[in-house]
């Protein structure tokens, strides 16, 4: 059985229509990336999993059930975890309250401070530390460890590279990694496609709200993808 | 090709703090010519644009219009000189109607009144096909009449020169379509046009010269086909092919 089922989803901010009428499921401990360029739709797909937007339309089931009306701190205590773009921290909370006030409100399981240090071993020093005065790579860090605290069995990840240097974003790939395999599933932002290949066991691309592309990662060539993500295939249709 | 350009940028540099967000950009624009600009985000397109209608000051280098240096001038007096642009996010005057709010542009940007003002009005309406539309209040449009107005409220104020800042986001096809043949006439009524956009093939429709920008510079510029299967400027939105990855 699929942990998630997106049923013809369509989001909208204002009259802009963000997400147009997607399906798509995931079984349990899969990692899918979502590619796209700017404005494709998949912060707002991730937001409206998580419960932070709500859908024009559609349905989100979730372990069998449709949590579609469900907020967002309910859809964590079910398990589903948001790290969002920028981070969002509690900035003028430390490391280790930001850390202790998701562990409050998610489930039980294997995650606790102590698991998350050792996945995240770059925020032992600085759990004291105020979440503001973090480096970009200790922010996202705190981030995910933050969302692992909730022990969720849906991990929504966006935009894990965004602003992070060559440096901090292979730490941040490497603590992830024991993660991945672990059962976890997984849906990651990612813009580097090789690295979103790499990680991941299936890739959606999404175009102007829409998939224009779907399958297993080692079945994608990267021309395929790129072709996809540009909507270069769209151009002969139109043309004339 | 500078000689008859009807736009000259040189240096173009634009600085917020520390951060050089647009580096040592030259940007040449032909009368009539339809350029489009694409590129990753933060990559300066925005930036750009910006610098050319007179919204910021560049830090370095200088603006050429129509043969004057206009980089000092501001916004408004650009405008009046002839350079006018969209916005990704219309604000249009939304308790007055349609007309009115291309009057308003015709006055201010293109010092037109009375008739003139109405006549100029009335061509741009036909221009962006929404006639029908003269009376409707501003704040009752949907999306796609939300942009045409952008475009109606930027010709009417009578330029050489449009810059439109991602105009195609959030339209359905049918929609993108429509705006792509508007967007075609503007240019075919002899209106040069510059345009920033993330929907490419919608892009590709219109423009004959294709600009991608990186990291504050131009990274690849020329025919729209080549740029976008330039390895460069796939590697610049996807990241590189041959990096290695962990």
């Amino acid at each position: 059985m699929s942990i998630l089922k997106i049923d013809q989803l369509e989001c909208r901010h204002g009259l802009l229509v963000a997400v147009r009428g997607i399906s798509f499921s995931l079984a349990e401990g899969e990692i899918l990336a979502l590619v796209g360029a700017n404005g494709a739709g998949k912060t707002t797909l991730l937001r409206t999993i998580a419960g932070a937007h709500k859908p024009a339309a559609g349905s989100v089931w979730f372990d069998g059930a449709d949590v579609t009306g469900l907020r967002a701190h309910k859809r964590v205590q079910r398990g589903i975890a948001l790290v969002p773009e920028g981070r969002r921290l509690f900035t003028d909370m430390t490391v280790e309250e930001n850390l202790k006030v998701a562990g409050a409100h998610g489930r039980k399981g294997a995650w606790n401070l102590a698991t998350v240090l050792e996945a995240f071993p770059q925020l032992k020093p600085k759990l004291k530390a105020r979440a503001g005065d973090l480096s970009g790579g200790q922010q996202q860090a705190t981030a995910i460890g933050r969302a692992l605290m909730t022990n969720p069995r849906l991990l929504l990840l966006d935009e894990v590279s965004l602003g992070l240097s060559p440096l901090a974003v292979d730490q941040v790939y490497a603590s992830l990694g024991g993660l991945m395999g672990s059962g976890t599933t997984i849906i990651i932002v990612e813009q580097d496609l090789s690295r979103a290949i790499s990680v991941s066991s299936r890739v959606i691309c999404m175009l102007e709200g829409a998939i224009a592309l779907e399958g297993a990662s080692t079945s994608l060539d990267r021309e395929a993808i790129t072709a996809a993500y540009f909507g270069l295939h769209r151009q002969s249709e139109h043309a004339g | 090709m500078s000689s008859g350009a009807i736009l000259n940028a040189t240096g173009l540099t634009k600085r917020f703090g520390a951060l050089v967000v647009l580096n040592q950009v030259d940007f040449v624009i032909a009368p009539g010519e339809a350029i489009g600009i694409v590129g990753p985000n933060g990559a300066g397109k925005t930036t750009l644009l910006n610098v050319l209608s007179g919204a910021y000051p560049p830090s370095a280098g200088t603006v050429n219009f129509q043969g004057q240096d206009v980089s000092r001038l501001d916004a408004a007096e650009r405008n009046r000189r002839g350079i006018a642009r969209s916005h990704q996010v219309p604000r249009p005057f939304g308790g007055m109607t349609v007309f009115e709010n291309l009057h308003v542009a015709a006055a201010i940007g293109g010092n037109l009144h009375g008739d003139a003002a109405s006549a100029r009005c009335i061509e741009s309406l036909e221009l962006c096909g929404m006639t029908r539309l003269a009376n409707r209040r501003a704040e009752t449009l949907g999306l796609l009449d939300r942009k045409r107005l952008e475009m109606a409220r930027a010709l009417a104020t009578g330029p050489q020169l449009i810059l439109l800042d991602e105009i195609g986001g959030g339209l359905t096809d049918g929609e993108a379509a429509e705006l792509v043949k508007i967007i075609r006439a503007i240019n075919g009524s002899g209106v040069a046009v510059v345009w920033i956009e993330h929907i490419v093939h919608i892009l590709l429709q219109v423009v004959t010269r294709l600009v991608c920008m990186d990291a504050g510079r131009i990274l690849a510029e020329g025919d729209p086909r080549a740029v976008m299967t330039n390895p460069e400027v796939i590697s610049a939105y996807l990241g590189s092919s041959a990096e290695a990855v962990s």
